[in-house]
């Protein structure tokens, strides 16, 4: 079974203000894409396992012209907060580079 | 010149943020192509709350001069305005004072007279409570209901602006307009807007602009030239050597941005779905097809506050011993501690914690490392106590310091050192600061929340504050 480091050419993840990360997924082919673009691996039970984010506010959005899909999750804390690790987030995307597809 | 150039509104987006440098053959190069104006953010909440807790600048004053030499007196040789958004980091109005006297000092110093336009958008507690109880606050996910306590405990609160007191601060004369905490588009979108560019265009390209270079092929070669005209806008790097490609435009709608397609702004929604990318010329990329949807006038409010107070502590660990029971070394450390602090301070202790992260093993995640990992060469621990004041964490760390430094992995080992770099070895951190809000509140219009204020400075240096500015 790949890995998300196997079938993505990029993964980045990010603040999308204090209280939201966005991750980034740039694919690194047609197939790649059309394969996991809906993948449920990458559905919102995956973010609250590995980031303990309420799976319900877990939003995902493929963007086809750029072989991408955006999924942004609310923060389980706000950005700052006194065990803080990762202010803006740029380091989040590493836990998700060894999860399996299908 | 063509009707399509007559139409077209340009403006010069230098970088991302003012004080991160400017060259002036950059600024001379959109001069060049006819650019109507100079805009730029200078604010960002991504640094942390820290700065609109305490209301000051992540940027230096020298930094932040450096660029408003360059760009005022560029822009007052061409005769166009000079727009900054969200002044000082955080776009409080002490930060908006702040970079206006630092233009008054760079006025001076260039010999230029100048007409300011200072846009404050803080917002007393006071306000915003009679706005909660008329239910015109919102909260946004994953924040719930504001209530009068929350805005008690910010120390600063600061609305978003939209354009419209940009607008009319040019209309008025300004050459200058120094805008308090605003939306990173709508500073940009300003002149566009006021000339009767498009607006879903005008919104798109502030959008893709507001980080400078971030949406050419290489963003460490400066910023960007918008081209926004009725029903398209271009996108074009102000070096040369730079190009704006359609996956290079296109891809910054995604930054720090949580859904790639619509994008929400104090009067409306842009909806960039059916948006489309071409290459029209080597270094240029235009975009037409997106829309706006104009929405009931909102603003967003951000708000934070100071809370305890942190004292670290920091050592290397290269004992191999150590290092090959590492997670039963960071649980048995941190009990000792914890146990240690209760028992030396008793009920002062109060809501303490301690929390040590070990870099090298997981201290940046935080999170359970897979056991077949083997033991890394080296370790950094940071420990981190949090208390009520910044005296107390410093007693606290004080108190752990023998135990931090030298607990064994063995009982029946004599005591280690473990490697601490700086004597003394405790270093006060300040305070931890907070987020306290993420609402939006109905306006009337763009001007309801915002004041503005005029500061005229003359070719000779005297400054003049004006009520509203003369005809």
């Amino acid at each position: 079974m790949p890995k998300i480091a196997e079938v993505c050419r990029h993964v980045r993840s990010k603040n999308a203000g204090p209280f939201w990360i966005t991750v980034d997924f740039f694919f690194a082919d047609d197939d790649s894409f059309a394969r996991y673009r809906d993948a449920p691996e990458l559905g919102p039970d995956l973010f609250a396992r590995l980031f303990g984010t309420d799976p319900a506010g877990v939003k995902r959005v493929p963007v086809d012209a750029l072989r991408m899909i955006k999924i942004s999750y609310p923060r389980p804390h706000p950005q700052g907060w006194r065990h803080e690790r990762d202010m803006h987030g740029g380091q989040q995307f590493a836990r998700l580079l060894s999860v399996e597809l299908a | 010149m063509s009707e399509l150039e007559r139409t077209v509104t340009k403006v010069i987006v230098p970088s991302g943020m003012l004080g991160a440098g400017v060259k002036r053959e950059h600024i001379a190069y959109g001069l060049a192509q006819g650019a109507h104006a100079i805009a730029i953010d200078a604010g960002s909440t991504d640094s942390g709350p820290s700065y609109l807790a305490r209301g000051v600048s992540k940027m230096n004053r020298e930094s932040i001069k450096q660029d408003l030499l360059v760009l005022l007196q560029m822009a007052n040789e061409a005769g166009i305005p000079v727009l900054v958004g969200t002044c000082g980091t955080c776009g409080a109005d002490a930060s908006v004072d702040w970079t206006r006297d630092i233009a008054i000092e760079v006025a001076r110093e260039l010999g230029i007279g100048l007409r300011i336009a200072c846009l404050y958008s803080e917002q007393p507690a006071a306000v915003l409570k009679r706005k909660l109880a008329q239910g015109k606050i919102r909260p946004l996910a994953p924040l719930g209901q504001a209530t009068d306590e929350l805005f008690d405990a910010c120390d600063h609160i600061v609305a978003l602006m939209g354009p419209e007191p940009y607008m009319d601060a040019v209309q008025r004369g300004a050459n200058l307009v120094l805008g308090g905490r605003t939306t990173d588009t709508a500073v940009l979108s300003a002149v566009p807007l006021m000339r009767g560019a498009g607006v879903a265009q005008t919104w798109h390209a502030a959008k893709i602009a507001e980080c400078g270079g971030q949406c050419t092929t290489n963003l460490r070669r400066g910023g960007v030239l918008m081209h926004v005209g009725a029903d398209h806008f271009d996108m074009e790097p102000l070096d040369l050597g730079n190009r704006c490609t359609p996956e290079s435009v296109s891809a910054h709608l995604l930054y720090e941005n949580s859904d790639p397609f619509l994008l929400v702004e104090p009067g409306g929604i842009l909806d960039a779905k059916e948006a489309v990318y071409t290459q029209v010329e080597p270094r240029i990329t235009r975009v037409v097809g997106s829309i706006w949807r104009p929405m009931p006038y909102t603003m967003k409010l951000e708000g934070a506050r100071g809370g305890d107070y942190q004292t670290i502590m920091l050592i290397g660990i290269e004992d191999p011993e150590v290092l090959a029971n590492l997670d039963e070394f960071h649980d048995r450390m941190h009990k000792t501690l914890v146990d240690r602090i209760a028992a030396t301070f008793g009920d002062e202790a109060g809501n303490f914690e301690v929390s040590l992260r070990l870099y090298g093993w997981n201290g940046t995640s935080g999170q359970p490392v897979p056991a077949d990992t083997p033991p890394p060469r080296d370790v950094g621990v940071l420990f981190v106590v949090t208390a009520r004041t910044q005296d107390l964490a410093d007693r606290m760390a004080r108190s752990c310091n023998p135990y931090f430094f030298h607990m064994p992995i063995r009982f029946d080992m004599e005591l280690p050192s473990y490697a601490f770099p700086f004597t003394p070895a405790e270093i006060p951190r300040g305070r931890v600061y907070e987020f306290m809000l993420n609402h939006v509140v109905e306006t009337e219009d763009g001007f309801e929340l915002v004041r503005t204020d005029w500061v005229d400075v003359s070719s000779t240096g005297t400054v003049e504050h004006l009520e509203t500015p003369h005809a």
